[in-house]
């Protein structure tokens, strides 16, 4: 058919233009040079026997541990439970760290932020609902069995609804206003309130550990010699039901086609009625309504919280969404189960101390190796 | 008075003024044509009136509504549509998808469904590729797609920003076609393009913009016979 793309028959054009911001054929040059000059870049990379070295390097690096670690899981006391249990923790915390990849990886994609506020959202919702159920006198033992839930709920679910609130207002008063500026420039003020807020919940909680009821009810099931709790039944399952849910949301309704629009291509999504300030907020708002959970189901699942959690937290929930793709919902899911899961296995079968400097390594790894990520795009998200 | 009318319109990117006194009108029922060569500012006026952009100085009014400050989501509300220049479909959003992005601000599910069928009927080839990705058609699909998404929000005016940019010239054609049966069927259409044989052919009135300023209007036919527009538009 006609096919020929604008860029081949403007040729001459071609120079002229190429400051336009919004000129396509502009853009299309800009990438394909960019693209060429990375192609070019890896090209010399591959080339270059010491990166050729450095591959083999980590490659064997890789090997060798794997190696240790199914060393280490034959030679268990208890091979198979110790390994099922493993499961079953990597599952609880995958599961969480799902949650809060999602929020990174759905800011990132609308507008291109890493948001590290975001887990200190997560803290705070935990401080929430942690200030709710001791208000009302909640403790373990005081209610019993199901009748708990009849409580929880409500909480958890008020708790999310201030969070997407606070998230909202984050947005309006540190983002927004440099929508235009240089990328930087909210990166900076991103910094700026995740120290803000963790300093307000360390003069309102303090630096210590702050216990959290142990709530859920405590029956637990135990097969082949591994426990799996209702607490860890619950925080899988509903994590599971919300992803689905977000998924479903993103794809099919129209407030999420409307949000995908908005990433692809801002302008033209305005220009189709879309009012991206509102997009933008609902974004941000969806993103910090997961926070509230996952910070609440934090505080159930592991039974305390400190004011700053989202340090570290945020760091490996967001090394989760790189892992998935960042900009991919359900890549932000798979990577935290990844993270999730292999942080349960340095823990079991090698030193936990290392476990977040591994964490850190899988990202630079990621990063050098595989930037899309596991399940991200192959092209650049914006043309 | 004119349905749009844009009166002493002054743009700029950061301190480059793009457009300078820019005035020109569109009354219902006609097609009106903007040409002049690359990087006259026909993008930018188009920016301006749908609110992409807000001028320094003039007014825009629509339909007697000032329209210079309006954000562009409520420019669409109040009835301008632009298939902008380069398409600009959401490439990963299904041709279905997209339509529907383009009747975002409509709340008749009734008229939506007409609009659809409409535009189907419009361009059987869009019908076709409904459930296809964007991204995945050919320059003159995509161009039909974009005509199309503009549509879906029921327009009282359509601006088309070069819709046949790189197009050979069978789909120019077929798209040129497409531009009369709209502008028939009652919708007012402001139409920029760089090819000036075939936009002052079709167009009722037109503008020649250059640097950012209107040196000539007039009766697309008369344009046509003017001895510069033929010399620096027409290759004559
Ligand atoms: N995003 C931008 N930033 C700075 N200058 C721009 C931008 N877009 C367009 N311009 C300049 O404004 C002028 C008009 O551009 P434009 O409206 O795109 O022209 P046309 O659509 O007629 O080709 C040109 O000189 C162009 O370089
Ligand atoms: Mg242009």
């Amino acid at each position: 058919m006609d096919g020929s793309p604008a860029g081949t028959t403007q040729d001459s054009a071609l120079a002229e233009k190429a400051e336009e911001v919004e000129d396509p054929a502009a853009i299309a040059a800009r990438d394909q040079a960019w693209t060429e000059g990375l192609m070019a870049v890896r090209a010399g990379m591959v080339g270059n026997r010491w990166v050729r070295l450095l591959r083999w390097l980590v490659l064997g690096v890789v090997i060798v541990v794997l190696l240790l670690m199914a060393r280490n899981i034959a030679t268990h006391s208890q091979p198979l439970a110790y390994f099922l249990q493993t499961i079953v923790y990597g599952l609880g915390s995958g599961s969480l760290y799902a949650l809060i990849a999602l929020g990174y990886t759905m800011v990132y994609g609308i507008i291109e932020l890493i948001n590290f506020a975001h887990a200190d959202v997560v803290t705070f919702g935990g401080f929430i609902s942690l200030s709710v159920v001791t208000a009302f006198g909640f403790k373990e033992g005081v209610v019993n069995g199901p009748l708990i839930l009849l409580a929880l709920v409500p909480i958890t679910a008020g708790t999310m609804l201030v969070c997407g609130l606070l998230n909202i207002t984050i947005e309006r008063v540190a983002y927004r206003p440099l929508r235009n500026a240089p990328r930087v420039s909210p990166l900076i003020t991103a910094a700026g309130m995740s120290f803000v807020l963790e300093g307000l919940m360390f003069l309102w909680k303090g630096p210590v550990n702050n216990h959290y009821p142990d709530l859920i009810p405590t029956g637990q099931l135990t097969l082949i010699g591994t426990t799996v709790r209702i607490k860890d039944a619950v925080v899988v399952v509903l994590a599971l039901l919300l992803v689905l849910a977000l998924d479903t949301f993103v794809t099919k309704s129209k407030l999420g086609k409307a949000m995908r629009a908005t990433a692809q291509d801002r302008d033209a999504a305005s220009l189709m009625g879309i009012d991206i300030n509102r997009t933008i907020a609902a974004t941000f708002f969806i993103g910090a309504v997961l926070a509230g959970f996952a910070g609440t189901m934090y505080g159930l699942y592991f039974g305390n919280i400190v004011f700053d959690l989202g340090f570290a937290t945020g760091l490996v929930a967001f090394t989760a969404a790189v892992l998935g793709g960042i900009g991919n919902i359900r890549g932000a899911a798979l990577g935290g189960l990844c993270i999730g899961m292999f942080e349960a296995f340095w823990n079991s079968y090698f030193v936990s101390a290392w476990t977040q400097v591994m964490i850190f390594v899988i990202l630079t790894l990621v990063l050098l190796f595989r930037p899309a990520g596991l399940l991200g795009m192959r092209v650049p998200d914006r043309t | 008075m004119a349905l749009l009318e844009l009166k002493g319109i002054d743009a700029f990117y950061a301190r480059i003024q793009a457009l300078h006194g820019v005035s020109l009108t569109v009354d219902r029922g006609e097609i009106v044509a903007l040409i002049g060569s690359n990087g006259a500012g026909k993008t930018t006026t188009l920016r301006t009136i749908s609110g992409l952009m807000h001028p320094a100085a003039g007014t825009i009014t629509f339909d007697g509504r000032d329209i210079s400050s309006t954000p562009p989501h409520r420019v669409v509300q109040l009835g301008i549509c632009q298939a902008p220049e380069g398409r600009r479909l959401f490439q990963r959003l299904t041709v279905q998808d997209n339509l529907e992005m383009g009747a975002y601000s409509r709340r008749d599910r009734g008229g939506i469904r007409d609009s659809l069928e409409k535009v189907f009927t419009l361009f059987p080839r869009v019908k076709e590729r409904r459930h296809q990705l964007a991204g995945t058609l050919s320059g003159g699909e995509q161009q039909m797609v974009a005509i199309s998404r503009a549509l879906m929000a029921n327009p009282r005016a359509l601006m088309l920003d070069e819709p046949s940019l790189g197009l050979a010239p069978l789909i120019v054609d077929t798209i040129f076609g497409i531009i009369n049966e709209i502008n028939s069927s009652g919708v007012p259409i402001l139409l920029v393009e760089q090819n000036a044989v075939k936009a002052l052919d079709v167009a009722h009135r037109a503008y020649v913009l250059e640097t950012g300023t209107i040196v000539q209007s007039g009766p697309g036919k008369e344009l046509a016979q003017s001895e510069e527009v033929q010399k620096a538009y027409l290759g004559i």
